[in-house]
């Protein structure tokens, strides 16, 4: 629930002053719709605007509140984070991974459960983890040998990320009572300099690590058997050694850091534009897309924009030193294709505008469960 | 603002795909030429969600003159698909028939419920990709199986095709075809209609051709060209739309040479024809269109769900006007757009659809709201 859309977000209450705002869709406005429905649905955690309704109806209550000193749940932020006497700031964070197929094109449920809490640490500036835990729920009946081969992905990817797992735990239930495998990771470590998702100010640089939609991509196309391209593949990865690779290039000029993952690109640039209260233009073109991934979201109609990336980032930089973070990433074997893909504007605060080399257009923020188009 | 093309895209795709940027903007240069002097706004209506789709995806509107208005007519057949024929759809499903359609169909609300609520209940609904793949459930489990065939003249032939071929006895169909020309001719019939020209769905006149629009723009003295869903066959058509528009020349010009003849596919017609005959019938939230439905023909009674089960009755009781506010009628004849909606984007959502149009991937609310409507973007930096 740490990828959720902020509670302050300027955009859902705010009328923007800037010109030519006038027309934009009445969607946006933060009290529209249905109230919290009487029961947990699917799309509640899809990452979308029903998801921050759970949260903030539900779990967000009586949350402490951030401070100068602490970042905390109302912050929505990629985790938690205490400021040590020292100075350095101390981050917690935690996922709950379950994903169908439990093993799919690229990767599985244990390299997912480690890339994505690992990663959520490095979007907050820490790329030395001290440790990891591990908590797994097991359905009866569940096959060893995939439980196997699960913690050994686990326990690989814990080592491409340089990290250990550090305690755990297992619970068994019944067959039916639960679907499958359930992987909880929940990580800490310290940086020096917290990097919040909320940075970004106009005339900054968005900068994507890689081609995005390739986990969604993957995923929808093993989940619904659809008989696409075999070279999608997911792209998940641990990202800290690659975000250390882009802290020390940037340094104080890195202002703003994300991972696209539910909602992808569109969700998390949202969230961004939201929390700082800028506008967000991309440029299509410039979108790193592999053609099989383009391919297949034009064969089922769903935007690469709106699918999970589980290897890449979305990194806010100072526009003077956006070269000198691409050369980094493009230097590093998880980055090379890195792109300048957009800037933020003043005008439009919490819009994601796309500038389709045709016209632009809003880019609006999935919403519920993905299907592929049918008729 | 300058951002370099990324290091790994192929630069021809753009151009293979008819995509290519300078060619667009060369385009929309000559449309606003084109339409210099002519009467703003200039109503230009598509049929179709294909269409609706492109021009948001692309942001296509954002390239023409403010004067240039691109409406969505009654294109999407999901939409216009009627609220009792969607109760005999649930009747059957109810019965413990199984039955299968188009996949945008399972959530689309009849009188009280949808396919997708019969589901819930235990009632056997399959969603499909193809009529083909609900015979197969036919020959796979022996059960009775009802598809539920809704769509234009394009997915009509493919049921025609597969009823010709021969299907199992406990096969039947439930049609709700519908035939886009006589729409054409009532929304040009309109006594203050605004529509200057239409976009034909180039898809459609692949199977009926062009020259089936002659009679529709000389009668109503309205020009007409087909036209494809590249960014560059929508640009290419609207440009000879608004020139024919301007030297007042009433006729159809054919910018889908690609794929359109001017005669059509003369042997899907054929089978169009063989299995289903036109027949009045109301479009949902439009009107009464005379001609508008696909009927099976008598010789077909056997496969019609209609003649096996006892439907009598069903849906009879349907009010109209069914979400209340709901303006999916005037929005589908280009009366109003979504925006105009105090429902949009609040209380109806894909989420939460109060009507078909935001049911639908080809309807035009979906379609807003999936690409954030039409707001104007004139601040943002170039």
């Amino acid at each position: 629930m740490s990828r959720d859309v902020p509670p302050d977000a300027p955009r859902q209450t705010a009328s923007p002053a800037s010109p030519g705002t006038s027309g934009l869709p009445p969607r946006v406005s933060r009290d529209a719709g249905p109230l919290l429905d009487e029961r947990v649905l699917l799309k509640h955690g899809a990452g979308g605007r029903a998801m921050r309704r759970l949260i903030e109806g539900v779990f967000a209550r009586e949350a402490r509140p951030s401070t100068d000193t602490f970042v905390g749940l109302d912050a929505l932020d990629d985790g938690a984070a205490f400021r040590m006497e020292d100075g350095r700031w101390l981050v917690v964070t935690t996922d709950t991974h379950v994903v169908h197929p439990v093993e799919f094109p690229g990767g599985d449920i244990g390299r997912l459960a480690i890339a994505g809490t690992v990663n959520d640490l490095a979007m907050m500036g820490v790329t030395a983890p001290l440790g990891l835990t591990c908590g797994m729920v097991v359905e009866e009946g569940f096959p060893v040998d995939v439980l196997t081969r699960v913690h050994d992905s686990m326990l690989a990817t814990a080592r491409e990320a340089g990290v250990a797992i550090v305690t755990g735990d297992t619970k068994v239930m019944g067959h039916g009572e639960i679907d499958g495998l359930v992987v909880n990771t929940t990580g800490l470590g310290f940086t020096a300099r917290l990097v919040r998702d909320r940075g970004l100010r106009p005339g900054d640089r968005i900068i994507v690590t890689g081609t995005i939609g390739d986990h969604g991509m993957a995923i929808m196309a093993a989940r619904h058997k659809l008989a696409l391209d075999g070279r999608l593949r997911s792209d998940v990865a641990p990202l800290n050694g690659l975000v250390a690779a882009v802290l020390d290039a940037g340094g104080d000029a890195v202002v703003a850091m994300k991972d696209p993952t539910r909602g992808g690109l569109a969700s998390a640039l949202h969230e961004m534009a939201g929390k700082a209260g800028v506008g967000v233009v991309l440029v299509e073109r410039a979108l790193p897309l592999r053609p099989e991934v383009s391919a297949a979201s034009e064969l089922v109609g769903i935007d690469p924009l709106a699918v999970a990336n589980e290897g890449k980032a979305v990194i806010g930089v100072r526009p003077e030193a956006a070269e000198r973070v691409l050369a980094a990433l493009r230097a590093h074997d998880l980055g090379r294709d890195a792109a300048i893909v957009g800037d933020a504007v003043s005008e439009y605060p919490g819009y994601v505008i796309l500038d389709t080399g045709f016209g632009r257009r809003l880019v609006t923020e999935p919403e519920g469960e993905l299907l592929p188009r049918i008729c | 603002m300058k951002i370099p093309p990324t290091p790994g895209r192929n630069p021809d795709t753009a151009a293979l795909r008819f995509r290519d940027p300078a060619l667009a903007a060369d385009l929309a240069r000559a449309i606003r030429r084109a339409a210099d002097g002519l009467p703003s706004p200039l109503a230009l209506m598509h049929v179709c969600g294909s269409h609706e789709q492109a021009i948001a995806r692309y942001g296509l509107r954002d390239m023409l003159p403010p004067s240039i208005d691109v409406i969505m007519g009654p294109g999407c057949p999901v939409c216009i698909t009627d609220l009792p024929e969607v109760d005999e759809a649930v009747a059957l499903a109810e019965r413990g028939v199984r039955v299968a359609t188009y996949g945008d169909m399972v959530r689309v609300p009849g009188a009280t419920k949808s396919l997708a609520d019969a589901q819930a209940a235990g009632a056997r609904v399959h969603p499909v990709y193809s009529v083909t793949q609900a015979v197969d459930l036919a020959r796979e489990t022996g059960d009775e199986v009802v598809f539920f065939a809704t769509g234009f003249e394009t997915t009509a032939v493919a049921t025609a095709a597969v009823l010709l071929e021969g299907v199992p006895s406990n096969f039947s169909v439930l049609s709700a075809h519908k035939y886009v020309p006589p729409a054409m001719e009532l929304v040009a019939s309109l006594p203050d209609s605004a529509v200057a020209g239409f976009l034909a769905a180039g898809h459609a006149a692949v199977i009926t051709g062009w020259r089936l629009f002659e009679p529709l723009a000389r009668r109503h003295s309205l020009p007409v060209v087909v036209a494809g869903f590249e960014p560059l066959d929508i640009l290419a058509a609207v440009l000879r739309l608004v020139e024919l528009v301007r030297d007042r020349a009433y006729e159809v010009v054919n910018m889908y040479p690609r794929c359109v003849s001017p005669e059509g596919n003369e042997n899907a017609q054929r089978q169009l024809w063989e299995v289903f005959t036109p027949a009045d019938g109301r479009w949902r939230g439009i009107a009464w269109v005379p001609g508008g439905n696909l009927a099976l023909r008598p010789q077909w009674a056997a496969v019609d769900a209609r003649n096996r089960y006892d439907l009598a009755g069903v849906g009879e009781d349907a009010v109209q006007d069914d979400a209340g506010e709901c303006i999916c009628g005037p929005i589908m004849i280009g009366r109003a757009t979504p925006h105009d909606c105090r429902l949009f984007g609040g209380t109806c959502t894909p989420d939460h659809p109060m009507g078909a149009c935001m049911v639908s991937s080809e309807g035009a609310c979906r379609i807003w709201h999936q690409y954030g409507g039409r707001p104007d973007l004139s601040g943002v930096p170039q």
